[in-house]
Parts: structure tokens; sequence; C-alpha cells
């Protein structure tokens, strides 16, 4: 993928690939400026691509809006602003479901499952939940589409380290229910350590990438990018 | 006895009068309101919006009139309700489609799309008043009064009078059942919920599959809905002439302003703390104060402002809100 923001705006990404396997998890890592963000909305549809495709289950969907990218089965947790505040949990949920005609009560109970403590506060107004429990109802709004793809950017940024490695160990859950899982994260190390693939960007281009384990093996990727 | 009739004395010049107003007054803050959550402008141009529904109401009433059609005590305006609705609808959404929407488009700032809305509202003015006229129309029908004070007086033996119209009573119901099915549609429908969605978040929104023209439209022809009933329970309780619906505006806008502008709890509340505010400052307490306390007699009326400035009431409170809480009673966006 190449492109940037806007009709003439410079390009942010060269030529560079993100790909994810059914049941995977992909992380995106570099320095500040690297493109890890921009990479995810490109997937995303929310730039402008000059060259290059995306592609979910072989099927060409570079020209489609963000929208109907959602119908294709994507779905997206932004870093900020990712929770309806105003409204309950459950309302949040439903709303993550909005597209979906059929009965939805099961997805619910999944995402009650996985994340139990939103169960207890399906009633509640999302806004006044802790940090690390507004990032379960953004990830579980975003489960509610049933996607082919779950996309996160940077869901841990801003929750305490605990919260931070109960909601990794949560994605991974999401993994295992065959979800693929794109994400950037600030914390290289702890998500490199869940990754099945990483990809290391450095001003916009394919840096490293390999698997997780080998990334954080990798002696060079160490020295550069997580601090030795 | 003597605080009996002022209690009555009360009721029929403060209360009455303040619960109607303040029920017509929440109506059009609600209107403002839902426009000001989704499409996120002030819409100047509400007070002549509610001038179109009153008329087009008024215009099928008489034609209804014409063929003899009558509910009986109830006045016929209520029947042809639901085709100035209509009617209302349509323009609005044909203005959204010709005017709002290039500027949606555009993505163009809040305060351009105010600048709009006014050449939208000088527009929809002028329409009015080339069809029905700058005049004074009356269209109420049906019983005048549930109470009239004479009623009152052989009733109870009190020196003080109660009057109820029956337009006063007719507006607190229809303004109570609206406010009832509106707040229904919004918490517990598919539709309504992704509108308050759309009001929260719109980008999260757009990425849950909410379509913004669809929410849009919506809002429009539930905001033409609002605009009509209020403009036609206005017309029916008092008397429809454009002008004073242009005049409405500035309470409208400061009970919505002082509720909390996009939340619509905020709106119903702001409706009557202006419209109570409004009537007891502009009422003359003479008679009320003469019963409380005989022993003083004041030389004027005991009115703290003349009825011609009322519209100062409005624009004291809105300052007021506006320098220490601007964003309302109840929390709404900061304006």
């Amino acid at each position: 993928m190449t492109g940037g923001y806007g009709r003439g705006g410079p390009d942010i990404l060269h030529d560079c690939t993100i790909s994810v396997n059914k049941g995977e998890i992909a992380v995106i890592v570099g320095p500040n400026g690297a493109g890890k963000s921009t990479g995810m909305k490109a997937v995303f549809g929310m730039l402008n691509l000059r060259e290059g495709s995306v592609r979910i289950a072989g099927e060409d969907i570079t020209h489609l809006t963000p929208q109907d990218r959602v119908a294709k089965g994507m779905a997206f947790v932004p870093q900020t602003s990712n929770i309806f505040t105003s409204m309950t949990v459950e309302e949040n949920l439903e709303m993550g479901a909005f597209l979906r005609r059929d009965d939805i009560r099961g997805t619910m109970e999944q995402v009650y499952g996985l994340f139990p403590i939103l169960k207890d506060k399906r009633r509640q107004a999302a806004g006044e939940l802790s940090g690390g429990q507004r990032q379960q109802v953004a990830v579980g709004r975003a489960l509610m589409t049933q996607p082919k793809v779950l996309m996160l950017d940077e869901p841990t940024a801003g929750v305490s380290p605990i919260v931070m490695d109960e909601l990794f160990d949560r994605i991974i859950e999401v993994a295992r229910t065959g979800i693929s899982i794109l994400m950037v994260e600030q914390n290289a190390r702890q998500a490199l350590e869940i990754a099945d693939k990483g990809y290391v960007l450095v001003q916009g281009r394919n840096a490293y990438t390999d698997t997780g384990e080998a990334l954080l093996a990798d002696p060079e990727v160490r020295r550069s990018f997580l601090g030795g | 006895m003597d605080l009996l009739n002022a209690i009555v004395a009360f009721l029929n010049f403060v209360f009455v009068p303040g619960v109607a107003y303040g029920s017509q007054l929440a109506l059009g803050a609600l209107g403002v309101t839902l426009i000001y959550g989704i499409l996120r402008f002030s819409n100047f141009a509400h007070g002549d919006t509610m001038a179109f529904g009153a008329m087009a109401t008024i215009l099928m009433t008489w034609w209804l009139q014409s063929l003899g059609v009558s509910l009986g005590p109830l006045p016929t305006a209520l029947l042809a309700l639901p085709v100035g609705i209509a009617a209302t609808a349509l323009l609005v959404l044909a203005t959204d489609r010709m005017v709002y929407r290039f500027y949606r488009e555009q993505k163009a700032a809040p305060v351009i799309l105010v600048i709009v809305s006014m050449g939208v509202m000088f527009m929809m003015n002028g329409l009015v008043r080339f069809i029905i006229g700058v005049d004074d129309q009356r269209f109420a029908d049906g019983t005048r009064f549930i109470i009239s004070a004479r009623d009152f007086k052989e009733m109870t033996g009190l020196r003080e009078g109660l009057t109820i119209k029956s337009t006063a009573a007719l507006t607190v119901v229809v303004a109570i059942i609206v406010v009832i099915a509106l707040f229904w549609f919004l918490n517990k429908t598919r539709t309504g919920k992704s509108m308050r969605a759309f009001s929260d978040n719109e980008d999260l929104a757009l990425l849950s599959g909410i379509s913004p023209e669809r929410v849009v439209a919506i809002t429009w022809i539930i905001v033409a809905a609002l605009a009509t009933i209020a403009g036609t329970l206005y017309g029916l309780d008092k008397s429809f002439k454009p002008f004073t619906y242009f005049q409405l505006l500035l309470p409208i806008f400061a009970a919505a302003i002082v509720g909390g502008l996009g939340n619509p709890v905020g709106a119903i509340a702001g409706g009557f703390v202006v419209a109570f505010s409004e009537v007891t400052i502009t009422y003359a307490w003479k008679k009320v104060a003469g019963y409380v306390l005989p022993a003083w007699e004041p030389d004027g009326l005991v009115q703290l402002l003349s009825t011609d400035y009322k519209f100062a009431v409005s624009f004291a409170i809105l300052i007021v809100v506006l320098l220490f809480r601007p964003t309302g009673l109840f929390k709404g966006k900061a304006v």
C-alpha cells in the first residue's frame, strides 16, 4: 500500500504490506510517526491509497467505504472516543450490531462471557466506567458485528499494567474463536509476545516482518525498537 | 379565605398560563435541541418552521371546517395536524436536500450552518407571509373553556375566578403525549438509539454502520412534527401571526440552552423555567399581594417588568446561563 491523507497530501505509507491470517494475531510496532496507525487506517479505508490494494478473504475491497467494510467483516476499535459515553453498556453493544438484522443475543452473551464485568454493568452509562472497562466495551462493541478481522488501535493506551495483561489475555481468547486480529501497540514487547506475526514499520515502510518470537529474538530489532 | 383567593388568583394568572406556555416552549426547544444534537448547529429557522407547520395546519383546518367536519368539543385543528406535519416534513426535507446537505458534505463549521439557517429562516418567513399573510388568523373552534371564571366563582363562592381554557389543557395533554412518545422512541427503538449514538459520537456511529443520511432525515421528520405541533398549539392557545413565531425563537433558544443544548430532558425543563420566569416577572402581583398582606397597599401594580419587556427575561436568563453554566442545567454540550 502507498498513500496518505487527503487528495493532495504527501504519502505516509510507502509500499507497506500488512496481512493477517484467520485466527492469528498480527501486531504493528515501530517508533513514533512510523505510520502504524496510518497503516491500520489504510486497511480500514480511511485514507486514499495511491497504489496497492486491500483484500479480505481474497475479495478486493480497496474501493469500499469504511462502513461497507464493516459489512464485509471488518471491525475497528479507534484509540480514542471508541465508546458511546452517554449510552449504557448494553446499548453500546446493540449499536455495534446495528447492521445485523438477526438475533444478537447470542453474540451479546459471548461478549459478556469474555468480559464478565460488562454484564454486571450493562445498565450503566459507558462513560462512567474505568479506563480498562471502557476498552472492554469498545472491543465488545466491535465484536458485535461478528467480524472476520478485528482491528485495534493501541487498545492498552492509558490503562494500568495489570489491566493491560488482562486485555492481552482477552485478545488471545478472541483470536482463538477464529477472528483475525490486527493491532497497533506502543507496548511493543508485550504485544510481540502474543503476536503470531509482527510488523516493524519505520517511516511508512516495512522494516522487519517476522513472527513475534523471531522479532523479539532479533538483536537488531531489540536494539533499535525494544530498548535492548 | 383570603389566602384561598390569593392561591386561586395565582393559579389563574400565573400557574395555568405558565404551564401552557411552558409546554409550548418545551416542544419548540425539543426541536432545537434535537437538531443541535444530531446536525450540530443552532437552527434559527425553527421559529419559522413552527409558523409554516401551523400555517399548513390552519389551511387544512379551514378546508375541513368548510366541509362541515368537526371534532365536537375538540378543535378541528387536531384533525388537520397530520397533514400539517406531513407538509412541514416535506419542506424541511427539501430544505435539507437543497441547502444543508451541501454544507454537510463540505464539513462546514457550525457557525456557517447557523448563518445558513438564518437564510433559511428568512426564506420560510417570506413563504409563510406570502401564503397566509401577515395578519392574525383565527382557527380555533370547539369548546372554549373547561372551567370559566363565572362557573368557578359560583361553584366555590370565592371572589376570584379560575379560568382554564380548553386550549391550555389540550396543550398540556398533547405535550405530555408527544414527550412520552419521543422518549420512548429515543430510548427503546433501534432507530432512536442510533440517533442517540450518532449524537454521542458521530465517527463511532459511522464505524458501527449507522447511516448518517438516514439519521438526519429521521431527525428532520421528528423536528417537523414537533415544530408543527408546538406551532399549532401556540396558535390555538393565543393566535396565529407569523411575526410572533419569529419572536418565539428567543425564548425557545433560551429554554434549550438553559436545559443544556442537545439534552431532551433539559429542553423540557428549560421550557418551563423560561415560561415561569417570564410569567412571574411580568405579572402584576397587586391582586395576590392584596389578599396575602391586606395591610400593605402598594401604589403600583407590583409588576417587576411590563409585559412589553417579556423578551428581556429570556435574554437575561440566557446570559446568566451562558456566563455561569454554559452547559445548561442538565449536562448538554457547551455552546
